[in-house]
C-alpha cells in the first residue's frame, strides 16, 4: 500500500471513528449502537438468570426435607412462580434477543441492523419491567399462581396485587420481545452483505429468522389473554368466570397457544448456536445445510400445533387430544434431524477438545434425555398419569437446561472473545462443565422417580415416609453443584483481565463474518468495509477476505458525512439497493420505555390518572422520535458507496425497511386480534345460547362505522397515490376528510354496545373488548393521518420522499380489515346464528 | 446488478407445504371442536371423520404440488452444489428446502390424520 493509499484509510478511519464513536461520561447510555445496546441486554439477562438461579435454591432448600419450614407456603408460591416466570420472560427469550442483536450485524458484515433506536427502546422496556416484577417479591407482593397462572386460582382464590404484576410487567416485557423480532426478521432478511444469497447465509440466521416469525404469532396470543385477564380482574368482565359464561380454559388456549411455542423460541436460537459452533470446533463445514433449514422451519411450523398438550387433563374430546398428540411426535422428527446433523459433522470433521466442545456435547447428551421424555409425555394416557407431577419438573428442565442452558454456556465460552478480545480460562471452564454437568443430573435425574412415585409439582412440602424424602435431598444436593459450577463460570466471566493478553484474532479460526472482529475490539464501526461474500464460509474460503476488508477496499469503507450508515440488500440475492442512514445517540428511547412502562406500571397500582399522563407522554414522545429520526429527506439522492456502485440513500414503499417493519408489527398485531376472535367463538361453542337472544348490538351502529372506516381507508389510500402525483390539495382534503370519517368510525364502534353491562356476562365483555380494540385501532390511525398531513405541511414529506404516507397506508389496510372484521364478526354473526 | 431469474416466489414458496399443514391442523381442530359441540348426535363423530379425510386428501395433493414444484426447481439447473454463489445454487437449494419441506408436511398431515382414522366418539 503507497503512502497516498495509507493517508486515506486513515483519513477513512478517522471519520468511520467520528459517526460511530460511542458517547461518554453519562451520554454513554444514550447510546443506540446494536453492538453496545447487545452488550447491555446479555448483561440484565444474565443478571436476572442469576436472580432466579437463587430462588431455585431456595425452592430446593425448602423441599430437602420433609415437612421443612424454611419458607412458608405462600413465600413459597411466590419464589417458584417468579423462578419460572423470570427464567422464561426475563433470561431465556431476552438472551436470544440480546445475543442476536449483539452478533447479527458483524455476523452479517454489517453496520448495524436497520432500526437500532427500536432495539435500544426494547432493552429499556425489558430492564424496567423486569425490574418491576423481581422487584415485587422484596414487598412480599410478588405473583404466585405458578409462571401460567391459571384462573380461577389467580382470579378468586388470591388476594394482593402479584397477578397484576405478573400480567402488566410480563406484557410490557412482550412489547420488547416484538421490537426485537420486527429489528432482526427485517435485519436478515435486508442487511446482508453482497453476494450472501439465501443459500450462503449462516444458520444462525436462518434460525433467528424463524423465530423471529415465530415471536410474532405465538406473543400476541399471550398479550390478547393479558388483556382479558386484566380487564377481569381491574374491571369484573367475567371472561373466566364460569358463573357469567365465562371459562378459565380460554386462559389455558391463550396462555399455551403462546407457551408452547415459546419452548421452540427458547430452544432453537441455542440450537443455532450450535450450528455456528460445531463447523468450526470440526474445522468442518456442516453436514447438511439444506436438512437443518429444514428442521429449523419445519419446527418453527409444527411447534404451533402442540399446545393442547399441556392440556391433555382438561378435558377436551379424545379426538381433539389426538390431533395434539400426532403433532408432538412429528415434532420430534425435525429435532431429530438437526442432532444428526450435527453428529454427522463432528464425526465427519476433527473435534478440538474446547471448553465450548465440552458444554455442546452436555447439551446434546442432556437434551436428548429431555425430548425422550418429551415423547413420553406427548402420548395423551402416559400425560394423564405424569400430568403435575415431578415427571414433568423433570422433563421440561432436562429439555431448557440441555435444549438452551448448556448451548448458551458454550456459546459464552466461544463468542467471549468477541467482546473484549480476551480468551476465558480453559481450566476454569472444564470445571464449571464437569460441576454443573454432574450437578444437573444430580439435581434432576431423580425428579422423574420423585414425579413417577406421585410427588405432584408446587406443592411447598411433604409428609416422610412417603418415598419422596431420600430423591429430594439427593436433588438439593445437586442443586448446589449446579449453582457451584454456575458461579465458577460467572466468576471467570467478570474476574478482572487487566494484565491478561489480548487472545488472537478469530481464535477459533471460525469461518463466519463475526470473526473479523479486529483485536482489540476498540473500534465500534462494526465492519471497516462491507464486504463481498461468495461462500458459507467466507474467512475459509476467501483468501484475501480479511486484508480486502481491513483496507476498506469494499462497499462504504468512508462516511463522509459523518453518518451512520449500512447497505440494504435485496432479500433473496442481497443485491445492493440503499445507502441506509442510520440514527445516532439519543434519550428519546430511554424516554419513551419510561413513559409506556408507566403506563403498565401505574395501571398494576389502579393510579389511572398517572397512567393516563404516563400514556399521553409516551405517545408525544415517540412522534417526537418518529418526526426528528425517521425518514429525513437525504442532502443528496444519491450516494458513491465504493466499489464504482451509486445507491439511492431514500426508498419507500416494500423496498424500505419501515414499510417492512410495519408489515411485520402489523402481522404481531392482527395475531393479537385474531386471538380475541378466538374467545368470542370459544364462547359460542361452549354456550347453547351464545350470542344470547336478542342480546345486541343492533345492526344500525357497526354499519354506520363499517362505512365511515372503510371512508377513511379508501381516502387515505388516494391521499397516498395524490401524494405521489404532486397534488398538494387533494392530499390534504383526502386527509383531512378521512380523519373525521375516522373518528366518526371509532365513536360509532363505541356507541353500538353501549346498552351491554360487561359485568353481567361474558357475552357483553367479549363484545366490548372487540369493539375497543377495533375502535383504538381507528384511533391511532388518525394520529397517523394527521401525522402525515403535518409532515407534508412541513416538507418532510414530498411527492418523492413518501415513506410516511405509505407505511401509514400500509397501516390503514390492518386497521381497516381489523374494523371490518369486527363488525362482521359482532354484528353480522348473531344474524347468521 | 443483473437482476436474478424469478426474484419473487420462492421465499414463500419455501413456507407452502407447512402452510397446508398448518390449514390442515386447525380444520381437523376445528371441525372435531364444533362437530362435538355443536353438531354431534350422541356422541359419534361420524361427519367430522369424514371432513378430516377430506381435508387430508386435499392437503396430501396440495403438499404434492408444492413438492413436484420444488423437485423440478432442485433438478431443472445444472448439478450445481447448493452453496455456489450464483441465482442457480440458491434457485437449487431453495428447491432442494421445499422438497424436503414438502415431504415433512405430507408426514405430519398423514399423523394429524390418524386419530381421526381410529377415534369414533367426541368421548
Amino acid at each position: 500500500m503507497s503512502a497516498e493509499d495509507e493517508a486515506i484509510r486513515r483519513d477513512q478511519e478517522e471519520r468511520l471513528l467520528q459517526a460511530w464513536k460511542t458517547p461518554t461520561g453519562w451520554r454513554y447510555w444514550s447510546e443506540v449502537n446494536n453492538t453496545q445496546v447487545g452488550l447491555w441486554y446479555m448483561a440484565a439477562a444474565f443478571s436476572f438468570f442469576l436472580f432466579a438461579g437463587v430462588l431455585a435454591l431456595l425452592i430446593r432448600v425448602q423441599l430437602a426435607f420433609p415437612d421443612n419450614d424454611f419458607l412458608s407456603a405462600d413465600k413459597y408460591n411466590q419464589v417458584f412462580t417468579l423462578h419460572g416466570s423470570v427464567m422464561m420472560f426475563l433470561f431465556a427469550v431476552p438472551i436470544f434477543e440480546a445475543f442476536s442483536i449483539y452478533v447479527l450485524p458483524q455476523m452479517l458484515g454489517s453496520r448495524d441492523l436497520p432500526f437500532p433506536r427500536l432495539s435500544a427502546y426494547g432493552f429499556w422496556c425489558f430492564v424496567i419491567g423486569g425490574v418491576f416484577v423481581c422487584g415485587s417479591i422484596f414487598f412480599d407482593a410478588a405473583p404466585k399462581g405458578g409462571w401460567f397462572m391459571y384462573p380461577p386460582l389467580t382470579t378468586r382464590f388470591q388476594e394482593g396485587l402479584g397477578a397484576d404484576i405478573w400480567l402488566l410487567g410480563l406484557s410490557f416485557i412482550e412489547v420488547a420481545s416484538i421490537a426485537a423480532a420486527v429489528e432482526l426478521i427485517v435485519g436478515i432478511l435486508k442487511c446482508r452483505p453482497p453476494g450472501m444469497r439465501i443459500n450462503l447465509m449462516p444458520l444462525y440466521a436462518w434460525y433467528v429468522l424463524v423465530v423471529g416469525a415465530m415471536i410474532l404469532f405465538a406473543f400476541p396470543p399471550l398479550i390478547a389473554g393479558d388483556l382479558l385477564f386484566e380487564l377481569e380482574r381491574m374491571l369484573d368482565w367475567p371472561f373466566f368466570d364460569p358463573s357469567r359464561g365465562g371459562d378459565p380454559i380460554l386462559w389455558q388456549h391463550l396462555f399455551w397457544i403462546f407457551g408452547h411455542p415459546e419452548v421452540y423460541i427458547i430452544f432453537l436460537p441455542s440450537v443455532a448456536l450450535v450450528a455456528m459452533m460445531v463447523p468450526t470446533l470440526a474445522r468442518t463445514p456442516i453436514v447438511g445445510y439444506s436438512w437443518i433449514v429444514l428442521a429449523a422451519v419445519g419446527t418453527g411450523f409444527l411447534s404451533f400445533g402442540l399446545w393442547v398438550h399441556h392440556m391433555f387433563t382438561t378435558g377436551l374430546p379424545g379426538i381433539s387430544l389426538g390431533f395434539f398428540s400426532a403433532a408432538s411426535v412429528a415434532v420430534a422428527i425435525p429435532t431429530g434431524v438437526q442432532i444428526f446433523c450435527f453428529l454427522a459433522t463432528l464425526v465427519a470433521g476433527r473435534v478440538a477438545r474446547t471448553v465450548p466442545m465440552l458444554f455442546v456435547s452436555g447439551a446434546l447428551a442432556i437434551f436428548v434425555l429431555g425430548g425422550l421424555t418429551g415423547v413420553m409425555v406427548a402420548i395423551a394416557p402416559f400425560d394423564f398419569q405424569a400430568h403435575d407431577t415431578y415427571f414433568v419438573v423433570a422433563h421440561l428442565h432436562y429439555v431448557l437446561i440441555g435444549g438452551m442452558l448448556f448451548p448458551v454456556f458454550a456459546g459464552i465460552a466461544y463468542f467471549y472473545p468477541l467482546v473484549g478480545g480476551k480468551m476465558l480460562s480453559p481450566r476454569l471452564g472444564r470445571i464449571a462443565f464437569w460441576l454443573m454437568f454432574v450437578g444437573f443430573n444430580v439435581a434432576f435425574l431423580p425428579m422423574h422417580f420423585t414425579g413417577l412415585r406421585g410427588m405432584p409439582r408446587r406443592v411447598f412440602t411433604y409428609p416422610e415416609g412417603l418415598g419422596f424424602d431420600g430423591l429430594n435431598l439427593i436433588s438439593t444436593v445437586g442443586a448446589f453443584i449446579l449453582a457451584a459450577g454456575v458461579l465458577v463460570f460467572a466468576w471467570d466471566v467478570v474476574r478482572p483481565k487487566g494484565r491478561q493478553p489480548y487472545g488472537p484474532r478469530n481464535p477459533w479460526n471460525a469461518g463466519t463474518l463475526e470473526w473479523l472482529a479486529e483485536v482489540p475490539p476498540d473500534k465500534p464501526w462494526g465492519v471497516r468495509s462491507v464486504p463481498v461474500i461468495e461462500s458459507r464460509y467466507p474467512l475459509w474460503e476467501q483468501p484475501d477476505l480479511v486484508r480486502n476488508v481491513d483496507a476498506g477496499r469494499y462497499y462504504i469503507p468512508d462516511a463522509e458525512e459523518r453518518k451512520r450508515e449500512t447497505l440494504v440488500t435485496s432479500v433473496l440475492d442481497a443485491e445492493p439497493e440503499e445507502c441506509l442512514r442510520l440514527p445516532g445517540p439519543t434519550y428519546l428511547t430511554i424516554a419513551a420505555a419510561a413513559s409506556t412502562g408507566g403506563v403498565f406500571i401505574f395501571s398494576t397500582f389502579h393510579w389511572w390518572w398517572a397512567a393516563a399522563v404516563s400514556g399521553l407522554l409516551g405517545l408525544a414522545t415517540i412522534l417526537v422520535w418518529l418526526w426528528t429520526g425517521t425518514a429525513l429527506v437525504p442532502e443528496k439522492p444519491w450516494k458513491d458507496v465504493g466499489m464504482e456502485l451509486e445507491l439511492p440513500l431514500y426508498r419507500s414503499g416494500p423496498e424500505s425497511v419501515g414499510w417492512w417493519a410495519m408489515f411485520i408489527t402489523m402481522l404481531g398485531d392482527s395475531t393479537a386480534f385474531a386471538s380475541l376472535v378466538f374467545g368470542y367463538f370459544f364462547y359460542w361453542t361452549v354456550h347453547d345460547d351464545f350470542p344470547p337472544e336478542g342480546a345486541g348490538p343492533d345492526l344500525a351502529w357497526p354499519a354506520v362505522a363499517a362505512v365511515c372506516i372503510l371512508g377513511s381507508w379508501l381516502l387515505t389510500l388516494g391521499a397516498r397515490s395524490w401524494n405521489r402525483e404532486g397534488r398538494g390539495t387533494a392530499f390534504t382534503v383526502a386527509l383531512g376528510v378521512a380523519v373525521v370519517l375516522a373518528v366518526a368510525g371509532a365513536a360509532a364502534l363505541l356507541i353500538a354496545p353501549a346498552g351491554l353491562d360487561p359485568t353481567s356476562h361474558v357475552y357483553p365483555a367479549i363484545v366490548w373488548v372487540l369493539m375497543i380494540w377495533a375502535a383504538l385501532h381507528v384511533g391511532l390511525g388518525v394520529v397517523m393521518q394527521g401525522y402525515v398531513l403535518a409532515r407534508r405541511w412541513a416538507g418532510r414529506l414530498t411527492a418523492e420522499y413518501d415513506i410516511d404516507i405509505r407505511n401509514v397506508a400500509l397501516y390503514w389496510h390492518f386497521a381497516a380489515a381489523t374494523a371490518g372484521v369486527t363488525v362482521a364478526v359482532v354484528a353480522g354473526f348473531p344474524l347468521v346464528g | 446488478m443483473v437482476k436474478s431469474p424469478r426474484l419473487r416466489d420462492s421465499l414463500w414458496m419455501l413456507i407452502a407445504a407447512p402452510t397446508i399443514w398448518s390449514l390442515h391442523f386447525l380444520f381437523s381442530y376445528v371441525t372435531a371442536a364444533v362437530w362435538c359441540a355443536k353438531l354431534a348426535e350422541g356422541a359419534s363423530l361420524g361427519g367430522a371423520r369424514t371432513a378430516v379425510a377430506m381435508y387430508s386428501a386435499a392437503a396430501i395433493a396440495a403438499i404434492g404440488a408444492v413438492a413436484h414444484y420444488g423437485w423440478r426447481r432442485h433438478c431443472q439447473e445444472t448439478r450445481h452444489p447448493h452453496d455456489v454463489p450464483t441465482s442457480h445454487g440458491r434457485q437449487r437449494f431453495l428447491g432442494f428446502a421445499i422438497l424436503l419441506l414438502a415431504g415433512l408436511s405430507a408426514v405430519a398431515v398423514v399423523y394429524g390424520a390418524l386419530p381421526a382414522a381410529f377415534i369414533a366418539s367426541c368421548h
